[in-house]
């Protein structure tokens, strides 16, 4: 309790409105009198306490309207399409602005199978990813591994668009898509033209994407797996392995579940790159080298061009969509990481 | 079972331990090779067409179809990201100070699910809102309306680190100062946030680098223009929406442009990384990033 001041004071010299009378008394009397009664500093926090809080208040209250607002005018500008076309506008396909009927079945389609392609390529490369950064990386080049794989986070979707377009795609046509054609044909994913844009592209493309958060929240739900369980482990002769088998991902499961899911979110909700790749095409077709449409792209390409209240409306419920799948994905996730890491301090997720 | 007690380890164990291992250590490796692939191109095309006049002409000038510069595109993006900032730092972290200061209770945990739900909506769903309550009533698209959605998304991202480097503050230094008789307002604005000041800085960067590339929430806002445009109720260029545009024309001068731009904008936006970084690193709270 004595030490406390003496460390403070240098760090903060402007104690002046609220202490002057305090330190600057010479008196025995009248400090002792505004340290008993608390007076003067009681007094005057009062009015600057409140407006402060007030201040901060409306700052959170902004924030609260802002995700009210976005929720209330999604609604509001959906409705028109919600009462002519009903729930069936999730289960049709058909996309005809000129004759005002729409349907947005193939875009909740390409959503969930390029995200799902995405996860497919991304899970295990960044369990891989976390698990040699938190347990068998060298000290020294884990910062650098680290800061590598978070650039990977701040490159820009369009930048990722732009690379896919004239790199990835060429790619993928010329020497990835051949090889699964003749190979995985079989299958039926793998079949006819083979342009290099389309589903499998924006699969590839949102893996890449989604590989660092997935990766960032798994390291931070394995560092909060208890360093006793892994001693144990290994205390019962484990090999590495069957330790990180056993007792870390054993333990982890949930909360890398959680880091899964909150990258499909991520996925769903991604526009730039995926619009740039994935062929825009509104249909459904089982193979993957077909071009597709997804919810965010479909919005990205025609909404500032809808003409129309209907065509508007119905682009906004495909927002709504997206807004309820990503809402639920990321709650759902949240629960999951939040169940792994609860008791230890949490870290700042990107 | 007998055997376990042995001081050798069954072939099959070491084995599917070096395979395991060997599989984790090239999953890491192959995470790599996209970013360097990324980058490489990105200098590779973009650097040919860097220049003097593309930093400084506009999109319009020019021969052909395209211009011969992305000036006005660059400026844009600076005032929309200048104006975003505006909206976004003080009431992130405000909203910050109140999660970490006031926010141990009921009310506390609805506004961290709020920002966390604000943090996963998708971007382009942001845009269209902005879109909705800016552009809408002013009949038109704007610069305004694209800083406020990019505005809207630093929020979350700058309250919920700024409460978390509030509450790595020690206690003891808010005691000592109430101690002091310091009032609890006087005590966060001029104690508590200026200790963690530097973990507030690398929270704003954080927040500017996720949106300085954003193209999605631009598209209805601020729509992209040609000409040079500095007034807030016009549409105005923005880097990331005139790669958009140029990578989708069918002209290699625009490829080639696109490159260039998309070369200007990961530098900033790497610049922007590295420098938070290294504050983060002189950081006076250790593990305050």
């Amino acid at each position: 309790m004595y030490t406390v001041p003496k460390s403070r004071t240098p760090r903060d010299p402007q104690e002046k409105a609220g202490v002057v009378s305090a330190e600057g008394a010479p008196a025995d009397s009248s400090s002792l009198e505004v340290v008993s009664k608390n007076r003067l500093p009681l007094k005057e926090s009062f009015f600057g306490d409140a407006a402060f809080r007030s201040v901060i208040i409306a700052c959170v209250l902004a924030l609260v309207a802002v995700v009210g607002l976005i929720f209330f005018e999604l609604i509001s500008s959906s409705h028109l399409a919600a009462s002519k076309f009903g729930l069936k506008f999730l289960i049709r396909s058909v996309w005809d602005p000129v004759a005002e009927d729409f349907g947005a079945l193939p875009f909740i389609y390409g959503t969930l199978v390029s995200s799902l392609v995405a996860l497919v390529i991304a899970v295990p490369l960044s369990l891989g990813t976390a698990l040699f950064l938190t347990e068998i990386c060298p000290r020294r080049i884990r910062p650098i591994l680290s800061l590598l794989v978070e650039l990977l986070a701040a490159i820009p979707s369009v930048i990722y668009g732009l690379w896919a377009i004239f790199v990835m795609a060429p790619f993928l046509r010329k020497y990835v898509e051949p090889v699964l054609g003749k190979y995985l044909g079989w299958t039926g994913l793998f079949t006819g033209p083979k342009y290099g844009y389309g589903m499998l592209a924006a699969g590839v493309i949102l893996a890449i994407m989604i590989l660092p958060i997935i990766s960032s929240i798994t390291r931070e739900v394995i560092t909060a797996v208890p360093r006793q369980q892994r001693e144990a482990a290994l205390a019962l002769g484990a090999t590495k392995w069957e330790m990180l088998r056993i007792s870390v991902l054993r333990n982890a499961r949930a909360g890398i579940l959680g880091a899964i899911i909150l990258g499909l979110g991520r996925a769903f909700g991604e526009t730039m790159a995926v619009t740039m790749v994935i062929g825009n095409r509104a249909e459904i077709s089982k193979s993957l080298f077909a071009p597709g449409y997804s919810l965010a792209s479909s919005i990205a390409n025609e909404f500032s061009e809808a003409v129309g209240a209907v065509y508007q409306s119905s682009l906004m419920e495909c927002a709504l969509i997206l807004f309820a799948i990503t809402l639920v994905v990321n709650a759902l996730a949240g629960l999951l990481v939040w169940s792994i890491t609860r008791g230890t301090p949490s870290r700042a997720i990107g | 079972m007998a055997k376990s007690t042995s001081q050798t380890i069954h072939w099959r164990r070491r084995l599917s331990n070096g395979v395991a291992l060997g599989a984790i250590t090239a999953a890491a490796l192959v995470v790599t090779v996209p970013l360097f692939l990324i980058l490489g191109t990105v200098v590779y095309r973009g650097l040919p067409a860097l220049s003097w006049t593309f930093l400084t002409k506009s999109t319009l000038v020019g021969s052909g179809n395209i211009g011969d510069g992305m000036a006005n595109a660059i400026v844009g993006s600076v005032e929309i990201l200048a104006l975003a900032s505006i909206v976004g730092v003080p009431l992130g972290i405000g909203a910050g100070i109140f999660l970490a200061e006031y926010g141990r209770n009921k009310m506390g945990n609805v506004v961290r699910f709020t920002a966390d739900v604000l943090n996963g909506v998708p971007s382009i769903v942001i845009g269209m809102t902005a879109w909705a309550l800016v552009v809408v009533p002013q009949k038109h698209y704007s610069l305004l309306a694209g800083s406020v959605a990019l505005g809207i998304m630093m929020v979350p991202t700058i309250s919920r680190t700024t409460e978390e480097v509030l509450l790595l503050v020690p206690q003891s230094i808010r005691e000592a100062a109430w101690g002091l008789g310091i009032p609890h307002w006087r005590t966060t604005l001029s104690v508590i946030v200026p200790t963690a000041s530097s973990g507030i800085i690398t929270s704003i960067m954080l927040a500017f680098a996720r949106i300085a590339g954003e193209t999605a929430p631009l598209m209805f806002t601020a729509f992209g223009n040609q000409f040079w445009n500095l007034r807030l109720n016009q549409p105005a260029a923005a880097l990331p929406l005139q790669i958009f545009t140029y990578a989708n024309s069918p002209y290699d001068e625009a490829h080639a442009q696109a490159w260039t731009g998309a070369l200007v904008l990961i530098t900033i936006i790497m610049a922007t990384i590295i420098l938070f970084r290294w504050i983060a690193s002189r950081s006076t709270i250790k593990g305050a990033s």
